[in-house]
């Protein structure tokens, strides 16, 4: 490996965002290296754990249902936001968006029918054949067709950025420090949701209790550097997005399998046995995002999801077993709950619950009276033995922090002047276009849109 | 097979689909994944099923965010693989027999040299010594009679169909819980999908061959040794006609369609063994079943000397170097014969049912709790 020779676009990060910037600007016959930080098995940062995109579409694309306009979309992107976006953009996103299917098919990536369980989501998102790291690999196949230089274990230490511009990026290569020179940087190295010592500066000593989804890798380095080195920040440092996941999962890395859609089945308890919020608010996928920093809210950040044999069959199956016992007394000494204010709590649920016709489809009429706080849907008493539950800790997907960019995907100083050289895509810029909230596979449209726009305004600036 | 120890690789197999069935994002990849997803837990039946379903074409490997080095190790296609291999002997019958695929190579390596020498002795010892060095014009009859060829080769023949039959039959009434299934609609659905290899694509990308990318060269020497395996078993089908029906005696002319059709076929019997035993040998360890490694290799060599004998015969049939070459050919065809209940042949009619099954679940969209 050959340090001497600067490249046209030096790319840190090696996820989607990463992969279309440095496609982009190989096709545009530019020079390229994408740095990542992790070693190869765990390249892609949250892409590996990812499985489809959101598009706006005509309706033609044969794996997805339709159409879905680029009006609809919007109106999706503001609610779930809350209106926390840049209008630019987030239109900018959609309208980009229609590009996408056929962009990832040139470049190897294939497409799958939604079948089991995410029928849902035909309409609005293209599912990648394999999931995300399926499509990953596909982008990689296609760099290393185009001469990209792809570097692993190359975590970016240091940045040499002088008034706003991109000089060189130190990294930590095979042991020793390198410098990587290049005319352009793209900067599309996610953001902190691994880096518990900064989780901790908002969180306390709950971010110990946190579960990570993602690889370990996600550290937020380049990020940090790049607030230090006076480019804009956006985005709520404090806010992450964070699940309900199995308590019993590993620290990082389990991604989508450790979670758990047992909640609106049931009841949710925390340390002390006693329930702390509706769990019947709204329809599942909407409410999946809210119970991680409900939980992180809880003593001890520990929570317990309990249903009896009615439901137990309801929701997808989870790779733990559920815990179970013949009577509540027993299951809540199997949690090291307090039997008897579970049984109690469980009392007061039971007789709260109004009849009505269950059906977990819509925003059926089983409810609780006279309870707080109350369960205002699918409300169903616990009375059916054997009884089932599942630990839960909150799961951290990822951080809203990042930097300001503009509708080239140019970073932004703090003084509001466009940089002149370097560009961001991705997770780190996400808090753009999404100041909160989330919406199925907003992610990976934000990383393509942007990783392509970046990836063409760092290319058009390396020939000039 | 005793219940109360379970085998290690069905464990494994239970541990690695309980978590591919909390995750699901290889639905789109093949069949095993959907049929996974009608259940909610996996007996060993079920395992089974899953297991022949699988073409290991590794596409779920390297597609998967929890394949080692990762803590969750998920690697369906190897251990799916051993589960497969295991099967076969688990429902092989007679059950006192299943250890022949234990030692898979050695037991078909014996079963030919001994059908080898016992065709070389008989020719010698039925006839004289000189009939097998002597010169016949190509007529093997002259070295053993016609219909004692029919009669050994028809009872062995039986034999293994029987078998074969009585396994399948074991294998089909344990994964469908003791009930029927299937039906027409999805028989033809699963001769479709048989044909053409469907799962053997990868969901569109190909198999994990000679190295981690995917090509489509797996299948297609499987088709060579397939679609040869069938045109050599069409030629003996048609000569049996000629024979039987207008009493047209072997050998029969270069251009007749016997011939015609048994060369296409033993081309397809050299191209295609010898790619997939060259595959195998570049393939990623970690994506098979290195246990029972063995039996692939010697059912591709059984495949593989079957056609080159057979081409061997035909091109000196006329020389005084037939004799020998018939009792070596006929010995590798019994040998093939012999081992077909006890070896790799079995697996295309495993996985037929399995694709049989899973035709039928689909169209009965049948969900079991």
């Amino acid at each position: 490996m050959n340090f001497n020779e600067p490249f046209d676009v030096v790319v840190a990060g090696g996820g989607n965002a990463a992969l279309c910037a440095a496609i982009t600007a190989a096709r545009a016959g530019c020079s390229v290296i994408v740095l990542e930080g992790a070693p190869e098995f765990y390249r892609g940062g949250n892409t590996r754990h990812t499985r489809n995109l959101r598009c706006s579409h005509d309706g033609t694309a044969p794996t997805m249902s339709g159409p879905y306009e680029q009006a609809e979309f919007l109106d999706d992107l503001y609610r779930v936001t809350a209106g926390q976006t840049d209008k630019l953009l987030a239109e900018l996103t959609i309208a980009k968006s229609r590009e996408l299917l056929g962009w990832m098919d040139e470049q190897g990536v294939r497409f799958q029918p939604p079948l089991g369980g995410t029928l849902s989501l035909g309409k609005t998102n293209a599912f990648f054949l394999g999931g995300g790291r399926g499509m990953l690999n596909m982008l990689y196949r296609r760099a290393e067709k185009l001469g990209i230089t792809v570097l692993y274990e190359a975590p970016v230490t240091a940045l040499q950025i002088e008034d706003g511009y991109f000089v060189s990026a130190t990294i930590n290569y095979q042991g020793r420090p390198q410098q990587v020179r290049g005319k352009a940087l793209v900067a599309a190295c996610g953001g902190f949701e691994a880096n518990i010592e900064w989780l901790r500066e908002y969180w306390g000593d709950a971010a110990d209790n946190f579960v990570i989804r993602g690889t370990p890798y996600n550290r937020g380095d380049v990020l940090r550097m790049l607030h230090a080195a006076n480019v804009m920040p956006v985005g709520d440092p404090t806010q992450c997005h964070a699940v309900a996941l199995d308590a019993r999962s590993p620290k990082f890395d389990g991604g989508i399998a450790t979670r758990l859609d047992s909640i609106v089945f049931g009841i949710v308890v925390n340390r002390d046995a006693q329930r702390f919020y509706d769990e019947g608010e709204d329809t599942w996928p909407k409410r999946y995002a809210i119970w991680g920093r409900l939980i992180a809210q809880q003593p001890d950040q520990i929570a317990y999801t309990i249903v009896d044999s009615k439901s137990f069959h309801s929701f997808m199956p989870s790779i733990f077993p559920a815990i179970s016992a013949p009577t509540l007394g027993e299951l809540a000494g199997k949690l090291t709950l307090d039997p008897a204010a579970l049984q109690k709590t469980i009392a007061d649920f039971n007789a709260a619950v109004r009849p009505g016709t269950f059906d977990y489809t819509i925003l059926d009429d089983c409810r609780t009276e006279g309870l707080t706080p109350p369960k205002t849907h699918w409300a169903q008493t616990i009375d059916k033995p054997p009884y089932y539950a599942y630990p839960l800790r909150p799961g951290i997907t990822f951080t809203y922090l990042g930097v300001r960019v503009n509708a080239e995907s140019r970073m932004l100083l703090n003084d509001g002047k466009p940089s002149g050289n370097m560009f961001a895509a991705g997770e780190i810029m996400a808090g753009n276009v999404l100041g909160k909230g989330y919406l199925a596979g907003i992610g990976m449209t934000i990383g393509a849109v942007f990783g392509r726009l970046a990836g063409q305004g760092a290319s058009t600036h390396a020939r000039n | 097979m005793n219940l109360a120890v379970r085998p290690e690789s069905l464990v494994e197999a239970d541990r690695l689909m309980t978590i591919c069935n909390a995750c699901r994002y290889c639905e789109g990849l093949c069949a095993v994944f959907p049929a996974m997803e009608m259940r909610r837990t996996f007996a060993d039946a079920d395992l089974n099923y899953l297991a022949n379903l699988c073409h290991q074409c590794g596409a779920c490997y390297t597609d998967c965010q929890y394949a080692p080095p990762h803590e969750f190790k998920v690697n369906v296609p190897g251990v799916l693989a051993k589960v497969r291999n295991e099967s076969y002997a688990q429902y092989a019958w007679p059950h006192f027999l299943s250890g022949a695929f234990e030692r898979n190579g050695l037991v078909i390596t014996l079963l030919t040299s001994v059908g080898v020498a016992a065709f070389i002795f008989g020719f010698v010892a039925v006839k004289d010594p000189a009939v097998l060095f002597g010169r016949h014009a190509g007529d093997f009859y002259k070295v053993m009679p016609h219909n004692a060829m029919v009669a050994l080769f028809g009872t062995v023949f039986l034999y293994s169909i029987l078998a074969c039959v009585l396994s399948l039959r074991t294998f089909w009434r344990d994964i469908n819980g003791g009930k029927s299934g299937g039906g027409f609609a999805a028989f033809w659905q699963a001769v479709g999908d048989s044909a053409h290899l469907r799962y053997l694509h990868g969901g569109g990308g190909g198999c994990t061959s000679e190295d981690d990318k995917p090509s489509p060269s797996r299948r297609i020497y499987h088709h060579f040794t397939f679609y040869g395996f069938m045109l050599c078993f069409a030629s003996t089908s048609v000569a049996t006609v000629y024979h039987y029906v207008f009493g047209w005696k072997a050998p029969y002319a270069y251009y007749d369609l016997p011939v015609v059709l048994g060369s296409l076929g033993g081309i397809g019997l050299l191209i295609g063994p010898a790619g997939l035993y060259l595959l195998s040998r570049q393939r990623d360890p970690v994506l098979t079943d290195t246990a029972h490694r063995d039996m692939n290799t010697a059912f591709l060599a059984m495949l593989f000397l079957t056609s080159l004998t057979g081409f061997a015969l035909m091109l000196l049939r006329d020389t005084g170097a037939m004799g020998m070459l018939l009792a070596i050919h006929l010995g590798v065809v019994l040998g093939l014969f012999l081992s077909m209940p006890y070896g790799k042949f079995v697996h295309g009619l495993y996985r037929f049912l399995a694709l049989v099954k899973y035709a039928a679940d689909v169209r009965t969209g049948k969900f079991v709790d």
